[in-house]
């Protein structure tokens, strides 16, 4: 069965107000801008977003006001620094207070891990020593029962749905990733719902030709996205690079409420869709960003 | 010759990797600390990164973020976060690097918020990988610009455990049991019930100051050129303690300065 869907559609359907959704799984990579644009542009209100570093995606969400709270390691810009509209809405309460549940990388991926695993919590040394469990009350230190040493214990989360990034699907949502893959397969396999987005949609038979490189079930998945450039200005190896200059101009424009209001209207509300984003971004950019130097990997053979 | 303060900063990160380590590399100028070692005196270090990816050259081109596409080209394993930290926590790992934006003399570290939890002055990003990388790595060390307001005597919010604080119930830092892997008590690591043995190095812009492990405390290690002792005072929030040995940093030699301006020729990081 075909869950080719358009982005739009996708969005309504599976991203509802109040929803917790994982995005932006796989640290700076493979972060799935175009989805969060839509969001958006769907004015979703009372979100709460689970992710390891999320780089601005976070922040766009937060400043355009569909959040009510966080759940991650780490909200900011990853080459240039502070996230403005994370700090407004934290210190000022702009556009409206916010709650943030701090965790590590580690242990927000062992979370995810212990959902997909059915296992309530899992136990871990880091963390401990730290003031993020004391002031998450969903972390918790206690004394092992085998030996009484402190531990901390991570509570697993569902995420209502996790929103992947990917290079290539087939119209069911069997899927091919590589590259570094962050929490995005702990997260595949945590959620209740996984909406693909993917860069191309391929026949099934070339999926099944490397099922090594398929990250998680197609019967999770809910809605297969053809967003070729959804990423932007993340990169997808083997498609495109990253747009440092993106995040510059980002971090520069959105240094104050006004900045970041007419960047909102430039680059998601005042433009329909993903294909109308890179007609705005222009053929030269786009061209800057391609893959200039292939790397293919060699064929392995799954015959017997 | 003449150098910036960042390309000294990445040299005094390459001299805390030894040849064959481990090395949980972080952002910015440990990536060209990494690069330095490699192509100096570590030839067989490899470098882990927290995205899920193990390498044992470095990428071709300069990295803005460890997620950049060269930094998977032809590395030894892509994989997932949970791996490279739980290598981490099973004790694989010798050596990670931090930064941070506060940091006391107990070497605790804070990238979470200026001020109290309710209500912060300044919302800093948050951990990241860092209190993960501080709670689990065989030795740390932490880079961070060297002002007033950064080294203090206690910051607001440890995000990244270093030797704790001394309590009712002991001092800071790391007792020679533990050191010799003894069964564990005494100081606060062990309290706390974390693993390793807290931070082996703070490099700043002005300094590099180690730590005594068995108080925890920082401990002025070496000043770098064009700085002194009452300089690097001035701008410590708390009575600096010298090391026994302690001198002017080593500056770069030519070699580790070319090197460097190879891998950053545009200055992003390091100038």
């Amino acid at each position: 069965m075909s869950k080719l869907t358009s982005m739009a559609e996708a969005i309504a359907r599976y991203v509802p107000d109040g929803a917790s959704v994982a995005i932006g799984l796989a640290l700076e990579a493979l972060i799935p801008h175009a989805a969060a644009h839509e969001i958006i542009r769907q004015r979703r209100q009372r979100l709460t977003l689970i992710g390891p570093i999320s780089d601005i995606l976070f922040d766009q969400l937060i400043g355009a006001g569909c959040v009510e709270k966080i759940q991650a390691a780490w909200v900011g810009n990853v080459s240039e620094g502070l996230a403005h509209c994370y700090r407004r809405a934290t210190e000022k309460g702009i556009p409206h207070p916010l709650v943030t549940e701090s965790h590590s990388n580690f242990s927000i991926g062992l979370a995810l891990f212990a959902a997909g695993m059915g296992s309530p919590y899992i136990p871990t040394l880091s963390l401990l020593g730290s003031d993020i469990p004391r002031h998450n009350p969903h972390l918790r230190v206690e004394a092992s029962p085998f030996d009484g040493s402190p531990v901390l214990l991570v509570p697993a989360i569902q995420p209502d749905v996790a929103i992947i990034h990917v290079q290539r699907s087939d119209e069911e949502g069997n899927a091919h990733l590589w590259g570094n893959l962050g929490i995005a397969q702990e997260a595949w396999l945590a959620a209740r719902d996984v909406i693909l987005i993917a860069e191309e949609i391929v026949d099934h038979a070339l999926i099944t030709s490397d099922p090594n490189r398929v990250p998680g079930p197609f019967f999770k998945v809910r809605a297969v996205v053809h967003e070729p450039g959804g990423a932007h200005p993340a990169p997808v190896q083997g498609y495109y690079n990253r747009d440092h200059a993106f995040y510059h101009e980002y971090h520069t424009a959105t240094r104050t409420l006004e900045g970041y209001q007419t960047w909102l209207e430039e680059w998601v509300l005042g433009v329909p869709d993903r294909a109308a984003y890179l007609e705005k971004l222009g053929e030269q950019r786009w061209q800057a960003l391609e893959v200039k130097k292939h790397r293919y990997a060699a064929p392995v053979d799954y015959g017997y | 010759m003449e150098y910036t303060a960042k390309e000294l900063m990445v040299v005094c990160a390459a001299r805390q990797i030894r040849d064959h380590e481990r090395v949980f590399v972080g952002m910015r100028l440990p990536l060209i600390a990494f690069a330095l070692a490699k192509r100096t005196h570590a030839p067989d270090c490899v470098g882990l990164f927290e995205s899920g990816t193990l390498r044992d050259s470095p990428a071709d081109e300069l990295l803005y973020t460890m997620g950049d596409a060269p930094n998977i080209t032809d590395s030894l394993w892509a994989t997932s976060t949970l791996h490279v930290m739980g290598l981490m926590a099973t004790g694989e790992i010798d050596l990670g690097f931090i930064g941070g934006a506060e940091i006391d003399r107990y070497g605790n570290l804070n990238t979470t918020l200026i001020g109290d939890w309710e209500h912060p002055t300044v919302r800093l990003p948050g951990s990241g990988g860092g209190a993960d990388i501080a709670s689990l790595a065989n030795r740390l060390a932490i880079i961070m610009p060297h002002e007033r307001h950064r080294l203090r005597e206690r910051v607001d919010f440890v995000t990244s455990p270093g030797y704790g604080y001394p309590d009712e119930q002991g001092p800071a830092g790391v007792s020679w049991r533990m050191r010799q892997g003894l069964p564990r008590r005494g100081s606060w690591l062990q309290r706390q019930g974390l693993p390793r043995q807290g931070p082996c190095a703070l490099i700043t812009t002005l300094a590099v100051f180690t730590f005594e492990f068995t108080t925890g405390e920082a401990l002025l290690q070496s000043y770098h050129p064009g700085s002194s002792i009452e300089e690097v005072q001035a701008q410590t929030g708390w009575p600096l303690r010298l090391a026994p040995d302690c001198a002017e940093t080593v500056p770069p030699s030519a070699e580790e300065l070319a090197v460097i301006r190879a891998c950053d020729p545009q200055g992003v990081w390091t100038r």
